[in-house]
């Protein structure tokens, strides 16, 4: 009944998407679980790689010196934000650091419709990307098959960081102890400025890739900003490991819920009730799961810190 | 033969790789104040969060007036008469100290489902409030915010708190934390008021404190008793005095 | 009462705002009319997420989802015919409730950020189901059939009529909130906010007291949904989307948090500033994002806050625990 070729494109499409988030997500939980901070504004950092990306391709013609320039430029300005701003929020409650992301948010979106204009920027691919290649006669393009490489790396990049290295051990101890890290005599405000770099260099990678899929738009950021969270409370605060399975898992049944769920309750309600029940029901399938995991395990499934 | 108020049995719990409570058992006899004292790292605030039920043990069984507690939440067996003070202060800062007692007079006056009275117009909770703040020396202060009370007037609020539950069992955990000689030897002859109407789990640093209010001390070490017994005799065993006492007095 | 600096700021704001009507008729700018009882219907909201978050200490990123919720009620109410408000009112006061056990008891098993989160996600959930619902509109939202009828008492066809309702519903729901705060119920509810660990050690329950709170200010948010549907004729997904959750946060911010009256003051200078700013400029988010984080760094007790410390010259002190 199901297209089995259909079905295995979109499963691909969502272990793409599942990147994306995972990418975001990454960070996201990094600065969560090390600095306790609650950054609304890094989907602002996703939005602003993805629009300096769009126009530095469309200017030079070349995809290439597009990702080469809006990745540093967006660390940059994520840098600038942190050390001029956030980390004047380290100290604060929750509700001072969701409402002062919540003012970068409105600015950004504001700035970024001030140069750019309302209407969004489609991100031009390079032959060599925009080509499709064939597996088992499936059609897979090549751009996405390139995106979940570059995820992939990433994560096994993050692995061998936090796992293997010296820099990794202090993140992961600085995760379930901030006060340990001070004593230990590094400086804990460079911790954080690189952790949050870091952060923002995954957001902005992720805007990057994510502009020839979905277009460089105002409010892209928070759209994908809402699943991440997702994500990490699925995954659990601060553990990597959460985010890669977590993302995955929302990536998937994403797309997947959204291709195929009308199908699906086709198979049991009459064909009218099944169409109008299914997109209503495809946008509330990844809330339930995570209402559902946090209804068994509150601290997520692979939670970093301990209490 | 008096009856044992709070039954631990075998009682364990590790964090991680670290065995904080080791097959540990203890006897509280009603009416008595039983001591527990030992170095830091023992594993006795561990103790107290299980027996107030803050932590779950891994196995083992408490047992308080006859029931079995160990699966109780910390509310139910606070309801039971089972109070705890904290040794790290723990009471509500923007609260004043009359309304910090009267909070925990209230938790032990049916439910809190009442939305139109004001609480602090309660006879029935500010009374028996301040009567317990009166028992600890603070009725001059019912009406200072509690962030604002000295070190010494913040763990006398959190007897008053304990007290004003009629609590059956007194947690303890180092009342005397932090305390100068003055606030020690007012606290220590606030505790003797105490004897014979309470049973208390006195937690303390302070050994001239214990010896002279304990009836029966029991010494944790590395999360297991080493020994248990009268004053005197622990003294004088020579285990202890190696683990902890050295060799004073 | 006690009359302090809060009561003389919110006995003034309920006089001007009890002059508008004939202000706005005076003046010939039916404007100022519709900007305060869109105010008075926000402060509503602002009044109920102050009962949890600044009460409570549960900071709720999904409250305006109440909101929508009363105001669908109302209009998918109106949709099929059913145009007695003597339904639709307690009607959208009940399923506001009822989302709010449901919500409330999955977020409230969490705390600090996992709960913003989850609140946030929750809301985000309805706010799509809106959008996906295509009976209902969906993207482009229900005009309201027609104005909730209270036959014989009053008449919300008439603009007037239907501000002195909302002037009436928001000094008793400040009433109520009044009474609640310092009840028991207030009590249990702030020292749950104070420190839930010691709640819990002298004998609190807390989670089924936290949830009743969540429950009441979800009521309470659906109130001023059925108001909102009523004022805008109209009901849309929008109502229901995160950054209006955010708004309210903000208003309850610019307050002053936890004190009774601020939601109100800090409705009113949202809607002032709102309006001024984008009076100045298309892109006024621009300049009310950095006023916002400004505000955040440097004005901790909010406006009410501000007033009281600008006088009295005290440092500020406040450290929040989120």
């Amino acid at each position: 009944m199901i297209d089995p070729v259909l079905l295995f494109e979109q499963l691909f499409n969502g272990v793409q998407y599942g990147i994306l988030l995972f990418l975001l997500a990454a960070g996201l939980t990094l600065v969560f679980g090390i600095m306790d901070m609650m950054n609304l504004a890094h989907g602002s950092l996703y939005m602003v790689g993805a629009y300096i990306a769009a126009t530095v391709t469309l200017a030079t013609n070349s995809f290439l010196i597009g990702i080469f320039l809006a990745l540093p430029a967006t660390l940059l300005i994520g840098v600038l934000l942190e050390v001029v701003i956030l980390r004047h929020l380290y100290d604060r409650g929750h509700l001072d650091q969701v409402l002062a992301t919540f003012g970068m948010i409105l600015f950004f979106n504001e700035l970024v419709r001030l140069i750019w204009g309302p209407a969004g920027i489609e991100v031009p691919l390079p032959n060599i990307l925009n080509q499709s290649l064939t597996l088992f006669s499936i059609p897979l393009p090549v751009y996405r098959i390139v995106v979940i490489g570059v995820g992939l790396l990433i994560a096994a990049f993050l692995y061998i960081l936090v796992v293997k290295t010296r820099t990794g051990m202090l993140i992961r101890a600085g995760a379930s102890n901030r006060e340990m890290i001070g004593a230990l005599g590094v400086d804990i405000k460079v911790v954080f400025t690189l952790v949050f770099g870091l952060g923002a260099a995954l957001a902005a990678l992720a805007g990057v890739m994510a502009g020839p899929i979905f277009a460089a738009t105002i409010g892209m950021g928070e759209n994908i900003l809402i699943q991440v969270l997702v994500v990490i409370v699925i995954g659990g605060i601060g553990s990597i490991r959460g985010a890669f399975v977590g993302a995955l898992l929302i990536g998937v049944i994403e797309i997947l819920g959204r291709s195929f769920l009308d199908d699906f309750f086709k198979l049991f309600l009459p064909v009218n009730a099944a169409e109008t029940a299914a997109p209503a029901a495809a946008s509330m399938l990844i809330y339930i799961l995570m209402a559902a995991v946090l209804f068994f395990r509150p601290q997520g499934l692979f939670p970093a810190r301990s209490g | 033969m008096v009856e044992a108020l709070l039954n631990i049995e075998n009682l364990r719990k590790s964090f991680g790789g670290v065995l904080a409570t080791d097959d540990l058992s203890l006897s509280v006899e009603t009416g008595k104040i039983h001591a527990v004292i030992g170095p830091n790292g023992a594993g006795k605030t561990t103790m107290v969060s299980q027996i107030s039920g803050a932590l779950r043990p891994d196995s083992g069984r408490i047992v308080f007036n006859g029931e079995d507690i160990t699966r109780f939440p910390p509310p139910t067996r606070s309801l039971r008469g089972i109070a705890r003070t904290f040794q790290i202060t723990s009471i509500f800062h923007e609260f004043t100290a009359l309304e910090n007692v009267s909070l925990a007079a209230q938790a032990h006056d049916g439910h809190s489902f009442r939305f139109w009275q004001p609480a602090k117009e309660e006879d029935g909770l500010t009374e028996p409030a301040k009567e317990a703040l009166e028992l600890v020396g603070l009725e001059d202060r019912a009406q200072v915010l509690a962030c604002n009370l000295s070190h010494g007037e913040n763990r006398q609020l959190e007897i008053a708190m304990a007290l004003v539950t009629q609590p059956k069992l007194l947690l303890l955990d180092e009342p005397m934390a932090g305390m100068g000689a003055d606030e020690s030897k007012k606290m220590v002859a606030i505790l003797n008021g105490l004897k014979g109407e309470h049973t208390i789990l006195l937690i303390e640093h302070d050994m001239d404190a214990v010896f002279a209010l304990a009836d029966q001390i029991t010494v944790l070490v590395y999360g297991s008793a080493i020994a248990s017994g009268l004053p005197e005799d622990i003294r004088l065993n020579p285990e202890v005095r190696a683990a902890y006492l050295g060799d004073e007095e | 009462m006690k009359v302090n600096r809060e009561t003389i700021v919110c006995v003034l704001i309920f006089l001007l705002l009890a002059m508008v009507p004939a202000i706005a008729a005076l003046t010939d700018v039916p404007f100022y009319l519709d900007l305060a009882r869109r105010m008075m219907i926000l402060a509503i909201g602002a009044l109920s997420l102050n009962l949890i978050m600044g009460y409570g200490g549960m900071i709720s990123f999904g409250h305006a989802v109440f909101i929508g919720i009363g105001a669908y009620t109302v209009g998918i109410c109106a949709e099929h015919e059913i145009v007695s408000g003597y339904i639709q009112w307690p009607l959208a006061l009940i399923i506001s409730a009822m989302f709010a056990v449901v919500f409330g008891a999955i977020s409230l098993r969490t705390r600090g950020v996992y709960f913003i989160m989850i609140t946030l996600a929750l809301a985000q959930m309805m706010y799509f189901l809106g959008v996906s619902l295509d009976r209902y509109g969906g993207d482009d939202g229900l005009p309201l059939a027609e104005p909730s009828n209270f036959s014989g008492l009053i008449d919300l066809s008439e603009k007037t009529s239907l501000y002195y309702l909302v002037f009436g519903l928001l000094i008793f729901c400040l009433w109520i909130c009044q009474r609640m705060v310092n009840s028991r119920f207030g009590m249990a509810i702030q020292g749950a906010r104070s420190n839930e660990e010691r709640m819990q050690a002298i004998g609190f329950p807390t989670f089924r007291y936290k949830l009743t709170a969540f429950v009441i200010a979800g009521a309470m948010a659906g109130l001023a949904g059925a108001l909102l549907a009523n004022h805008t004729d109209f009901v849309n997904p929008d109502m229901m989307h995160w950054t209006r959750s955010g708004d309210l946060i903000i208003m309850v911010l610019l307050g002053g948090m936890g004190s009774l009256s601020g939601p109100i003051v800090g409705a009113l200078v949202f809607i002032l500033l709102e309006e001024a700013l984008s009076g100045i400029t298309e892109y006024w988010q621009l300049i009310f994002g950095p006023f916002l984080i400004l505000v955040v760094l440097f004005a901790r007790g909010g406006l009410l806050g501000f007033l009281e410390k600008a006088r009295e010259l005290k440092p500020s002190l406040d450290r929040d625990n989120g």
